[in-house]
């Protein structure tokens, strides 16, 4: 007896009945398809606020300078940081490049990147570009804030040591600007002042309302030379070494500035900002979402099965004499086991094949407002999963059916 | 499918004899006497246990030879559908021996008791028993299936088979689409596919008119010149007419064992079956 002839035999006992073959597979199907689509929607809308949260930068902390900003710039004497003296005022402090260099003692930190931010108009012969971001800090910001190129390099500690007038633009402000053509080694005019380009960034895309490529950047020193004078940092952004050590760095960071600008919690002209902190409380959501959503989809399957193992019992009590006759002209019980169990499987598998089609259509819409992600395991698990709810579902009415004595199958009315 | 059948070595006292001197006793013997096709010795079948026990068989002992054409005759509750059971491999005595071609049945296991069933023994039954929604030549080939045949070949013997009932025209109708003593050709061209030692009909004309009936018996008679072993059970007088040998069943006993022609011999309404004279 060849597995292809019992294969032929499975195929005829099912289509004998196919509209019972079908509401059995549409168990199995329902069953596959909503573990695939739910585990995607969980997954999902886990990795769109994963998404969100770490285009801010995962590991990345902003300190920001909050009363102190009041005073701006323009009241600080420009004598104020110039050599480094901090001069100690008993109102709220400037943040200061040595507030900066500070923090980079604190364990965990990877990089502190001092950072001043203005409004600028960047122009290059009859073409300008107002209204950009012009960003002076450290090199080290580029990473800090997941930055990446795409055209030429960053600028260097070097240059930002010897206050040189170099310039990285972003996506937005180059192609404003430059058109298609390379800008990098070109030069700029930044608020009349020339700049040599020496980067392009990639595109981030629009975060809210403000684009987050019509920016710019160019060395801190060049920045406060140039442009805003030497008052207060407007923020100081920290990398920590990794995720999970962002909130230790905030705990540092706070006492280190609480330490140096004299003061207690409750009138600190700081704040200290991290994404991470939200990111761990929407990922475990998430992930307590999609597990929720993907045991809903598997008790829909265990239900499946247990709609095969019913059904099959049915078809077994069915074709109990055509079970004695089979025996009769002599197929052993192995034969009728294997028959009954493909039958089964057959079923549980076709179900599953139509039951990952519809997850991964169903995977193509935005559900309740998710754009689902396929978890790539999820498809041979939930078709694997099927397939063996076929053999176990399906193995006690077929063990019943070969172990049937064919002296009372064929008696059977 | 293919596990080797234990002969049967043994024997009981009566036989135990050398093997040298049965076949030697044969040799000199017409070619008629060979090892008979079936043998039950005392056979007891026994329902039940305790006080609810009944007994069908009470120790029934037959020998049926090659080429012999037999019926076994009893009302309903005799035994004699427990003797076809036996007889059949569809059931095991619960004391004695059954033989099949010197097959001692009681030491097989259902595996094997399926392959003898299906290499010895050809079904007919009353109820036609064909696999619903499986055309003719299907349900003939499907023994051929059980016994591993390859599909050419399978569907070569099938035809040949269904030729020799008279239904080679009808080879692709489902059962439903034929009648019922159509049906019941294409049982005894299932039955037959197989070459089997012993072709074993269970009233196999109670379900059909008499003009089917005779056809079928005719059926028979030509299978049997040809060479087939048949034992046919039923309760018709008409039915056991065709038969060389006639036992008769009673309470689990056999009460009555008529010889009508030797087994070598033609079937005794044959030659009127041929010559059409046979009452309807």
């Amino acid at each position: 007896m060849s597995p292809g002839q019992i294969f032929r035999f499975a195929l005829a006992g099912l289509a004998a009945n196919k509209l019972r073959s079908a509401l059995t597979t549409l168990g199995i199907l329902i069953g596959v398809g909503s573990v695939i689509l739910l585990v995607a929607v969980g997954n999902g809308s886990s990795q769109s606020v994963q998404n969100a949260i770490s285009s801010l930068g995962a590991s990345s902390i902003t300190v920001l300078h909050t009363e102190g900003s009041a005073a701006g710039p323009a009241a600080a004497a420009p004598t104020a940081a110039a050599a480094g003296g901090s001069t100690a005022f008993a109102e709220p402090q400037n943040l200061t490049v040595q507030d900066a260099q500070a923090l980079t003692q604190a364990s965990g930190v990877s990089s502190v990147s001092p950072v001043v931010s203005t409004s600028e108009t960047l122009s290059l012969g009859g073409t300008s570009d107002s209204g950009v971001s012009l960003t002076g800090t450290y090199p080290s910001y580029f990473p800090a804030e997941n930055d990446t190129l795409s055209k030429g390099s960053y600028f260097t500690s070097q240059e930002v040591n010897t206050a040189r007038n170099v310039v990285v633009l972003g996506s937005e402000a180059a192609t404003d600007l430059f058109g298609t053509a390379n800008p990098v080694g070109q030069s700029v005019l930044v608020a009349g002042i020339p700049f040599t380009v020496t980067g392009v960034l990639a595109t981030k895309g629009s975060s809210g309302l403000t684009s987050a490529d019509n920016t710019a950047a160019a060395p801190l020193t060049t920045v406060q030379d140039e442009l805003t004078g030497f008052g207060s940092l407007d923020d100081v952004v920290v990398l920590a070494k990794s995720a999970s050590q962002v909130s230790a760095v905030e705990g540092e960071i706070t006492s280190i500035l609480d330490l140096r600008h004299h003061e207690t919690a409750a009138d600190a002209d700081f704040d200290v900002l991290s994404a991470s902190t939200l990111l761990s409380t929407a990922s475990s959501t998430a992930h307590t979402f999609t597990v929720l959503l993907g045991a809903v989809a598997a008790i829909s399957l265990l239900v499946g099965g247990i709609g095969i193992t019913n059904i099959m019992l049915v078809t077994v009590t069915e074709r109990t004499r055509e079970i004695g006759i089979r025996k009769a002209i002599g197929a052993t019980p192995g034969v009728i086991l294997a028959q009954f169990l493909t039958e089964a499987t057959l079923l549980s598998m076709i179900g599953g094949a139509l039951g990952v089609l519809g997850g991964v259509i169903g995977t193509r819409f935005m559900i309740v407002g998710v754009k689902p992600v396929i978890v790539p395991f999820s498809i041979p698990l939930a078709f694997g999963v099927s397939a063996l709810i076929g053999l176990f579902f399906g193995g006690f009415p077929a063990n019943r059916a070969a172990n049937m004595r064919p002296a009372d199958a064929l008696r059977y009315e | 499918m293919t596990r080797p059948l234990p002969r049967h070595e043994a024997g009981p006292p009566a036989e135990a004899q050398p093997e040298a001197q049965s076949e030697a006793q044969s040799e000199a013997q017409s070619q008629a006497q060979p090892e008979p096709v079936i043998r039950l010795v005392s056979v007891v079948k026994t329902y039940g246990t305790g006080e609810a026990a009944v007994q069908a068989l009470r120790g029934v002992s037959l020998e049926v030879a090659e080429r012999d054409y037999v019926a076994i005759m009893g009302a309903s509750g005799s035994g004699k559908s427990t003797m076809m059971n036996i007889i059949g491999c569809l059931d095991v005595p619960s004391e004695g021996q059954f033989l099949i071609d010197g097959i001692d049945t009681s030491v097989l296991d259902e595996q094997q008791l399926a392959t003898v069933r299906n290499r010895k023994l050809g079904f007919v039954f009353q109820a036609f028993n064909l696999i619903p929604r499986m055309t003719a030549l299907g349900n003939v080939e499907l023994p051929l299936s059980y016994a591993g045949l390859r599909g050419a070949e399978r569907r070569l013997r099938a035809e040949a088979a269904l030729q020799l009932v008279g239904l080679g025209q009808r080879l692709q109708a489902q059962p439903q689409q034929l009648s019922g003593g159509q049906q019941q050709r294409v049982a005894v061209a299932r039955a037959l596919v197989t070459a089997p030692s012993l072709i074993l009909a269970d009233e196999p004309t109670g379900n059909l008119d008499t003009r089917a009936s005779a056809d079928l018996m005719n059926v028979f008679d030509r299978l049997n010149a040809a060479g087939r072993t048949i034992v046919l059970i039923t309760h018709e007088a008409d039915v056991a007419a065709h038969a060389k040998r006639v036992i008769g069943v009673q309470d689990g006993h056999i009460v009555a064992d008529r010889r009508v022609a030797e087994p070598s011999a033609n079937p005794p309404l044959l030659r009127r079956a041929v010559d059409g004279t046979v009452r309807p």
